[in-house]
């Protein structure tokens, strides 16, 4: 079965440990993650993680199924690239002799579609939201000026299809 | 006595009690009906093990000689009982060592709730004495576990522990305990935990799905059931037995599920897996349909996967979802309890018989008697079998002994040849295949099932892993009979070495103490049988016993555990020799 890239979605209770609970499932099947990110979702007191990996469709549902079977977890999805919206965010750090001294530093930031957060005497630090490849891209054009800094978060995403988690809490609700 | 410890801490409560964190462990324990718990007292649990003092005559705390062996203990207690095993230790030592018996637990589908001490709030993450993180190290072997640091949080995450732990499948739950929240005083109120809203234990049948099982059940020639444990913990027996005599298909079980048909039911062909029958595992691979039942596929069932009734429809009736297409792909699930889905199978399904297919379950029996089951159980050889071991245990227990099994290869043949009448007799470690597990999962046995037989039937290796369980078992004259087969050898390990590593013998053999010494250093009646004509006496007089008894049978040394599917071979692959 062919490895793509899959977003599992995890909506669940915010309780110390789960995060823990989740990421052993992925260590017990020695699988390593591309990103892991948590977040408060829609439902207010429902978190949300949104964990990235490298996986055949086989193995991510069996994982799913695993993770959705974790008590403090309600309901967990995993989709493909195309059945989402996701973004990363990118933050770079370089100093600010260079923004003044080279001319050509200013067009990368203008024709990347990046914002530049701050300025100091010393540094400045650029955002850049987007896929991947284009943070990436930023990165490696930065890097002949000095990068000071580089991070990158992880992955958010959103679905097309719905998600329907508060029909899902009733249905519990229902069924307890 | 204070009066307050006369309170019977089951009565709701008009007005809070104001208690410490301590106490309220101990009455959340009364109000979840767990008056009888296993453990080992130590520096973080001392405040909870000072309250088991003062309610010690409304709760039962048995001294273990080793935190596993409290586990293993609440484990033995829960599968005879049905009800949910209680272990408590306190933190650091105390705490890991009740990991072996909770990933027992976890993955043989035990409800037991586990509680630690903790060192206190202020000194988490300190490297203080005797701290560890349980809730680290136990996360991926619990169903739940929590970390409690305020005594308010007691009673709702204890009703939580014991909800999760018996619903929907079972499985262990810990709870850690910081001693500060033992030692707090909080206004006290105990509320059942009746639900939790990320948390559905119970899916509901879906109509379509039943339709389509039918369908399958009523085109099948030679259907053939496999079940597992789920039919014992979904109290579904007499829903399991209809829906065999009605619908006339036979039926074989894993480890777990047996004894919830007796053993001599028309419809019982036997056992599946590496050491199953014959019948049953070269058949798996003949049917047109099988019906899985409450079971989940384990490699020791299926052996290769890429070969395993691939010309079978295949049925799964599953309570966990996550169990639904992991090993084996299906084609219908039902998903719910199982005593629901053969409740709604049993109203629809059509009395049938299948003679010719019956047939071949016969024919093979028949094979399997005359090559491996004849020379096990009448024996012409001088040396003792654990075969015949077991038949006379059938024969003084007529039948209706719960039997209590470690790990290895007098385990195999106890579950080949252990007769049973009645469910919840049979304990043994299987899916993690625990070492030491029966010694203390007697004595929980026994106490969950105060007027049965119990036996424990170990191997010479394991045995002496949980060996100062006696100890135990004679401070609280537990009236377990022990059955120890020895030959000498780590035999299941051994017989591998034979058949697969050129019988290079590789640290399985062992040079063993006396073993009646022992039993009777923990003073506790015991007898040594070398001989088959000394065998019939020596346990009849076991059984008869009304306290502990250990009897050692020195068994042949180098015998071998067949038929046998070797490892990742195909069930159709099954050896007779």
């Amino acid at each position: 079965m062919e490895n793509t890239i899959y977003t599992i979605s995890v909506y669940a209770e915010n309780n110390i440990g789960l995060l823990n609970r989740i990421s052993a499932i992925f260590l017990k099947r020695h699988i390593n993650l591309e990103s892991f990110s948590t977040s408060a979702s829609e439902i207010p007191d429902v978190f949300r993680f949104v964990i990235v990996v490298h996986s055949d469709a086989e193995r991510v549902r069996k994982i799913v199924q695993q993770i959705e079977k974790q008590v403090d977890v309600i309901k967990a999805f995993y989709h493909t690239d195309e059945e989402t919206i996701f973004q990363e965010n990118a933050l770079y750090k370089v100093k600010s002799s260079s923004l003044f001294e080279e001319r050509h530093i200013q067009n990368i930031i203008k024709s990347s579609h990046a914002t530049i957060v701050t300025v100091s005497p010393e540094f400045f630090v650029i955002e850049k939201t987007g896929f991947r490849e284009e943070t990436e891209q930023l990165r490696k054009d930065l890097a002949p000026y000095g990068l000071l800094q580089f991070v990158r978060s992880g992955r958010i995403s959103v679905t097309k299809a719905k998600m329907g988690i508060s029909e899902i809490l009733d249905s519990f609700k229902n069924n307890n | 006595m204070e009066t307050k410890t006369k309170v019977k801490a089951t009565q709701i409560q008009a007005k809070p009690l104001h208690i410490s964190g301590a106490e309220a462990v101990v009455r959340c324990l009364l109000a979840e009906g767990a008056d009888l718990i296993y453990g080992y007292p130590g520096g973080a649990i001392m405040p909870v093990y000072d309250e088991l003092y003062k309610f010690q005559d409304q709760l039962h705390h048995v001294l273990t000689r080793h935190e596993q062996g409290a586990t293993h203990a609440a484990q033995g207690f829960a599968r005879t009982s049905g009800k949910v095993g209680v272990a408590i230790a306190t933190s650091g030592p105390g705490a890991t060592n009740l990991v072996t018996g909770i990933a027992d637990a976890q993955i043989d589908s035990t409800p037991m709730v586990c509680i630690t001490g903790q060192v206190a709030s202020h000194l988490l993450g300190s490297d203080a004495f005797q701290e560890t993180d349980i809730i680290g190290i136990s996360t991926p072997v619990t169903k739940w576990n929590y970390q409690i640091t305020k005594a308010s949080e007691i009673p709702e995450i204890m009703a939580k522990a014991f909800y999760i732990a018996r619903s929907g499948r079972p499985g262990p739950v810990l709870i850690d305990i910081t001693k500060d929240a033992q030692f707090d005083t909080f206004d006290f109120t105990y509320e059942k935990c009746t639900g939790i809203r990320s948390y559905a234990p119970y899916p509901k049948l879906s109509s379509t799905d039943l339709e389509q099982a039918l369908e399958l059940i009523d085109q099948a020639e030679k259907p053939f059931v496999v079940w597992g444990q789920g039919v014992i913990l979904g109290n579904a027996e007499e829903e399991f037995k209809t829906f065999l005599e009605t619908s006339g298909i036979p039926a074989a079980w894993t480890i777990l599920g047996l004894s919830a048909l007796s053993t001599d039911h028309p419809s019982n062909r036997g056992m599946v897996g590496m050491h199953g029958n014959y019948a049953p595992n070269l058949l798996t691979n003949e049917c047109d349909l099988l019906i899985a039942i409450g079971m989940r596929f384990d490699d020791r069932v299926t052996g290769d996967l890429n070969t395993y009734a691939k010309q079978a429809k295949i049925i799964h009736l599953e309570l966990d979802p996550a169990e639904i297409n992991k090993n084996v792909t299906v084609d219908v699930t039902l998903h719910a309890d199982c005593k629901i889905s053969l409740q709604e199978l049993n109203k629809r399904i059509k009395p049938k018989t299948y003679p010719d297919w019956i047939a071949r379950f016969d024919a093979l029996d028949k094979i399997e008697y005359d090559k491996v089951i004849k020379s096990d159980l009448l024996p012409k050889k001088e040396g003792l079998t654990m075969g015949e071991s077991v038949e006379m245990i059938n024969k003084h227990s007529k039948n209706d002994a719960v039997i209590v099994t470690d790990v290895g290869q007098h385990q195999m043949v106890a579950c080949r040849y252990a007769k049973f009448s009645q469910s919840k007799s049979n304990v043994t470690s299987g899916g993690l295949g625990t070492m030491g597990f029966a010694l203390p999962a007697a004595i929980g046995a026994k106490m969950g099932a105060p007027h049965r037989e119990v036996v424990a039937v170990i191997g010479d290796g394991g045995y002496q892993m949980t060996i100062q369980e006696l100890g135990t078992i004679y401070q609280q004259q537990i009236a377990v009979k022990i059955v120890v087969l020895n030959n000498d050898f780590l035999g299941m390990v051994r017989q591998w070495q034979q058949l697969f590593f050129d019988k290079r013998y590789a640290s399985t053999e062992m040079v063993n103490p006396d073993f009646v010494t022992i039993a009777q250093g923990f003073r506790i009646k015991a007898k040594r049988v070398k001989k088959r004509e000394e065998l019939d006496a020596a346990v009849k007089e076991m059984m008869a016993s009304k306290e502990p008894y250990f009897l050692e049978v020195c068994v042949e040394k180098e015998d071998n555990v067949f038929p046998m599917i070797p490892s990742g071979a195909s069930v159709s692959d099954i050896r007779l020799e």
